[in-house]
């Protein structure tokens, strides 16, 4: 899917990642850790070709992502749901055609009763009408999880996706990372909730990195 | 969430306020509506060039002044000199009514014309191969010492000319405002993509192409113009038509105007400037976005 072959990235004449060598199997679910800071974000704008390496290889479902165009980071960004810690909106749009944006822009159909149904399954289905900035962060967080499934992607990416929520939506929110992973996607999430990690341990088989030192390391068996 | 599923949502991806949106309406508003006139310029200037070339076509005039016991004399050698002047196809001496309404624009319908020395007037029409006018001028002075060649090329052509140099001036007109209307447009999209940056890195993140992105904003960018220019063709036409018409005046200004299908023209405009935007914000929009990641 994913594949990380010693690559680095470097911004300002400065080293943010160094030496990264993983491949995020089919089906895997892996969470990042790290401090603040250390390139977590980083990290993930360059599994979803926003960024590109600065040396080393990353590979988009076995396609070296320096070699893609514009259209193809497009088109391979149709496979990978992303869960951005800001969540971004078309603000002008309702809650439903922002979520089924993903659908829009592939051409592809969007059937009303599915749509309903992702609502309801992140509890946004009251305000399928509503316009984003009056959510509050954790319906925003839900709604950019909707949209990140909605074309039901190989692979999720989520940036501190409970950020904003409390424990409880958090705990709903990784049932839905975890029934995703059951589905067979790929999960990675980039988070700072140990507490979150040792939830979803209990659930399925995870694997933990750590960023530190500008490399990813698997973190030890405390957490 | 019925909305969700509209067939007219890509025309609602990028935002609808917004004043580049507004400044896009009125630039092609204000365009359509002077090109409209750059075109009825064109226009009158190309039908006064085709009367005035048409008058011109082959005719000539012989002025007869003499006194009134030998002007019947003088008209009568003139013709008859005429009908012996190779390359020259027909001539006739013009009546009194005739001369009366040649002079009727000028003097009014009540010109006494039993009061004033007229002149007689004699029409020629040349052949194609045309007349030697000097040798013509030289046996006129000879047979009729009344008679003048008037050959009309001297006064007439350089007015044709002015005629075609306006009709130019009028097309070019419209094609610098047609240029304008671009350049305006793209500052305007451009404006409106730099203000919809959030707009596109949505879209950018959720697998949209450049091509789908730039489809978005030229559409309405398209529509907008296109609104705006519709209303500046019906303005532009409306300010034509009440214009005072060329027979009350009688000059080259208030003969500008439309005449029968012609009406059609400023609607023309109005696809025009919407191709215009088109291809304005398309450029502009694939320009910014290739500087996006």
């Amino acid at each position: 899917m994913i594949a990380f072959e010693n690559a680095a990235y470097s911004y300002g004449g400065g080293e943010l990642l160094s030496e990264i060598s993983l491949r995020l199997a089919p089906g895997s679910f892996h969470f990042l850790t790290g401090p603040s800071g250390s390139g977590k974000s980083t990290f993930l704008k360059l599994c979803y070709g926003e960024l590109l390496p600065t040396a080393g290889r990353v590979t988009l479902f076995d396609r070296e992502v320096r070699g893609l165009n514009r259209d193809a980071v497009a088109l391979t960004r149709r496979r990978i749901g992303v869960v951005h810690q800001d969540c971004q909106f078309l603000d002008h749009l309702p809650v439903a055609s922002n979520v089924a944006l993903p659908l829009l822009v592939s051409g592809r159909p969007t059937p009303s009763r599915d749509l309903a149904d992702l609502l309801s399954w992140v509890g946004l289905g009251q305000l399928a009408g509503a316009l984003p900035p009056s959510l509050s962060g954790g319906e925003r967080q839900r709604a950019a999880l909707a949209r990140a499934v909605i074309t039901g992607p190989d692979v999720i990416l989520a940036d501190e996706p409970t950020g904003n929520l409390d424990w409880e939506m958090s705990l709903r929110l990784l049932t839905l990372l975890v029934e995703l992973n059951r589905m067979g996607k790929t999960i990675l999430v980039a988070t700072h909730d140990l507490n979150l990690i040792r939830q979803a341990k209990s659930q399925v088989s995870t694997r933990v990195l750590r960023i530190s030192k500008r490399r990813i390391q698997l973190a030890g068996a405390d957490l | 969430m019925s909305e969700a599923f509209s067939e007219h949502f890509h025309d609602r991806i990028v935002p609808p306020s917004g004043a580049p949106a507004w400044l896009t309406s009125f630039t092609a508003g204000a365009m359509t509506f002077l090109a409209v006139f750059a075109l009825a310029l064109s226009l009158a200037a190309d039908r006064l060039a085709t009367r005035w070339a048409d008058a011109l076509d082959r005719t000539a005039t012989i002025r007869i002044s003499a006194p009134e016991d030998q002007m019947a004399l003088q008209t009568k050698a003139v013709l008859a000199l005429l009908k012996t002047t190779p390359g020259i196809a027909s001539s006739r001496a013009m009546t009194p009514d005739e001369t009366k309404a040649l002079l009727e624009p000028w003097f009014g319908p009540d010109l006494p014309l039993t009061d004033l020395p007229l002149p007689q007037l004699v029409e020629l029409t040349e052949t194609a191969q045309g007349y030697d006018s000097e040798g013509l001028k030289q046996r006129l002075a000879a047979e009729a010492p009344g008679a003048v060649l008037d050959d009309h090329l001297r006064w007439r052509r350089p007015l044709a000319q002015a005629a075609g140099t306006l009709r130019v001036l009028g097309l070019t007109a419209i094609v610098l405002i047609g240029l304008a209307m671009a350049a305006m447009i793209t500052l305007a999209a451009s404006a409106a993509l730099a203000a919809n940056a959030q707009v596109i890195k949505v879209l950018r993140l959720v697998g949209a192409t450049d091509s789908y992105i730039a489809r978005a904003f030229t559409r309405r960018f398209t529509m907008r113009a296109g609104t705006g220019a519709a209303v500046g063709a019906v303005a532009g036409a409306l300010g034509v038509f009440l214009l005072p018409a060329e027979d009350s005046a009688g000059g080259f200004l208030t003969g500008l105007g439309f005449t029968g299908a012609g009406w059609l023209l400023p609607l023309a405009l109005i696809p025009l400037a919407a191709l215009v935007a088109f291809a304005a914000t398309r450029l502009a929009a694939f320009r910014t976005l290739k500087g996006l990641t």
